[in-house]
């Protein structure tokens, strides 16, 4: 089985402080892939360095990404760009933000499919059309003419689902796409993603800090503390035989799926004092760069 | 700005709001036709003297005289016909400077604001500079070095106040490429350019109008200034400021001389800073509705 995302020992730091120290995973083909850990593990950091759009401050000191078989570390701006849309789509966390005020969803959805596709207007508009279908969105033709503002949380989440999938990428990067929605609407989204996801046989990697969304739609698994992979596998594996003192304490303090994810029940202080002189003892070992 | 704070915080629709862009609105369409059609709207030639007919008082006084509905000056000159091609001039210059001093501070500011670092320092620091000169000494030593006349003025002003547009633009692009749309900008392979012209200038769009009206108020009155102190174009051209500066001469005689362009110039500025301010609420994409 091919890998879409390989990651090997990519280690990035900020400012001169380690973020991600030799961070692992694959994400294989039509599989999804959960990234899991607290607040500040470095989540958002492995789903920037795949995107090429890492922080001005943040230097990769080593490792490797490669897509689809290719080393993208490195890749030039311009190679990336060609890359990304088409190969990698992302899904981003905050559907307040990530969707342009001043266009209209058409504009938004039309403008993506010309730029990578080179559909004329109304080719373009016909698949926007069919695209809001697919993510059920009902009476699309005037949300097609809505501005962001005017749709809800959960609506606008669907309007970038249908964006990330328009070009039927290879891979797509979901950062924690729901956490910014209410429960219920939280539910469809993931949903929704599976379901394309399944029917276009696309890998995704899944960020979040909510192991009960793991356990309902991924495949594999990656769980991170502080830039370091404290335990991966498949996820049956890990929730029936964490390999890490961490991962149960995470598992033991994880709320039923369908309740509010914002709660990760602290971590007892042993551990984390465990797991924070580990890290220590990680800097000492490599130099805090 | 304290009411603004009160709007924003009850999420209410100030009644006065669309009253001032009325109102901005009358004005300047007012000025732009007296502007546009002083040659014909002007009972005689602006600079034609009649020394028989001098200080004639305005039609509401005694011994007015109704070929001269608002008097006439220390020369016979028509009032009323040198305020219309003042208005020429007040808004020639305001449009031209206005919108050369927008184009080059909203460039700075979007490359200072969108690409930071050592450019942005570059930008800012000559800001500074350029902030720490007073601006009226500042226009004044200019047009006395490069030479009076009307394209003076405007260089002038251009001069001074594109730190305006810089640093507006600068601040408002640094929040909006922190939004997460700027990043899926570049997540669907849109270049830098690309981003910062069709995605972020759009959203910035609706503050440069608002400023730009200001700043035609901003340039009105520094062109007053300049012919009054006798820096714009030649003396016997009408211009609003000339005029006050003649009718100082003969305040306790016939004050009207000096009221008249001052109130164009007051109306005006006040008309224009409505416009801006009641603009920045009907343009702002997210209070849009
Ligand atoms: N722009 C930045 N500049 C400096 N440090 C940063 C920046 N962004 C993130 N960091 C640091 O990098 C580390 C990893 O952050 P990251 O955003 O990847 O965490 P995360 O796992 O996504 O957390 P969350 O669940 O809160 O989104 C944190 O210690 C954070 O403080
Ligand atoms: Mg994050």
């Amino acid at each position: 089985m091919n890998d879409m995302l390989a990651i090997e020992a990519l280690r990035i730091t900020i400012a001169g402080r380690n973020v991600l120290r030799d961070v692992s995973l694959a994400v294989p083909q039509g599989h999804v892939h959960g990234l899991v850990g607290e607040s500040g593990a470095g989540k958002t950091m492995v789903a920037r360095a795949v995107l090429g759009i890492l922080p001005a401050a943040a230097r990769v000191i080593s490792g490797h990404i490669a897509f689809d078989g290719a080393e993208i570390t490195h890749m030039s701006e311009r190679e990336r760009r060609a890359l990304l849309g088409r190969g990698i789509a992302l899904i981003p966390q905050d559907p307040m933000t990530a969707l342009n005020p001043a266009f209209r969803i058409e504009h938004q959805i039309v403008d993506v499919l010309r730029h990578h596709f080179g559909l004329g207007r109304t080719a373009a508009r016909a698949q926007a059309l069919e695209l809001m279908h697919q993510v059920h969105i009902r009476a699309p033709e005037r949300v097609l003419r809505q501005f962001p503002h005017e749709l809800s949380g959960g609506m606008r989440q669907r309007v970038l689902i249908a964006i990330a999938f328009a070009c039927r990428p290879k891979l797509i990067i979901a950062d924690e796409p729901s956490t910014a929605l209410d429960v219920t609407v939280q539910r469809q989204v993931l949903r929704l993603i599976k379901h394309l996801q399944a029917r276009e046989n696309t890998a995704v990697l899944f960020v979040t800090h909510n192991l009960g969304v793991v356990a309902k739609i991924c495949d594999t698994m990656t769980v991170l503390h502080a830039g370091r992979v404290v335990e991966e596998g498949s996820v049956e594996a890990c929730f029936e035989r964490p390999a890490h003192a961490y991962t149960r304490a995470l598992m033991a303090a994880t709320p039923r799926y369908d309740q509010p994810a914002a709660a990760l029940a602290p971590v007892p202080e042993a551990l984390s004092r465990d797991l924070a002189d580990e890290a220590t003892a990680w800097d000492a070992r490599h130099g805090a760069a | 700005m304290a009411e603004r704070r009160i709007i924003q915080a009850t999420g209410m629709r100030p009644l006065v709001r669309p009253g001032r862009v009325t109102l901005g609105a009358t004005i300047l369409a007012l000025l732009a036709f007296a502007a546009v059609f002083a040659p014909l709207l002007a009972p005689h030639n602006p600079i034609d003297q009649d020394l028989m007919v001098s200080f004639l008082p305005p039609f509401w006084s005694d011994g007015a005289d109704p070929a001269y509905p608002l008097g006439t000056d220390s020369l016979g000159r028509d009032v009323l016909s040198r305020l219309l091609y003042g208005a020429r001039i007040a808004l020639t210059v305001a449009v031209i400077a206005a919108f050369l001093a927008g184009l080059l501070g909203t460039v700075l500011g979007l490359l200072a604001g969108y690409f930071g670092g050592w450019v942005d320092a570059l930008i800012s620091r000559i800001v500074d500079i350029w902030l720490s000169f007073p601006p009226v000494l500042l226009s004044i030593v200019l047009v006395a070095v490069i030479g009076s006349g009307l394209h003076s003025v405007i260089i002038a002003i251009v001069v001074i106040d594109w730190t305006r547009f810089c640093r507006v633009v600068r601040a408002e692009v640094m929040v909006q490429r922190n939004q997460d749309y700027v990043a899926a900008a570049v997540t669907i392979g849109l270049g830098r350019w690309r981003t910062i012209v069709s995605e972020i200038l759009p959203n910035v769009a609706p503050l440069l109008i608002v400023l730009f009206s200001l700043e035609m108020g901003i340039a009105i009155i520094v062109e007053a200034i300049l012919s009054f102190v006798g820096l714009s174009v030649p003396s016997d051209f009408p211009t609003w400021g000339g005029l006050i500066q003649e009718g100082r001469l003969y305040v306790n005689q016939s004050p009207w001389l000096m009221v008249f362009p001052m109130v164009c110039i007051i109306l005006s500025v006040l008309g224009l800073n409505a416009l801006g301010d009641g603009l920045r609420h009907r343009l702002d994409p997210v209070m849009r509705r």
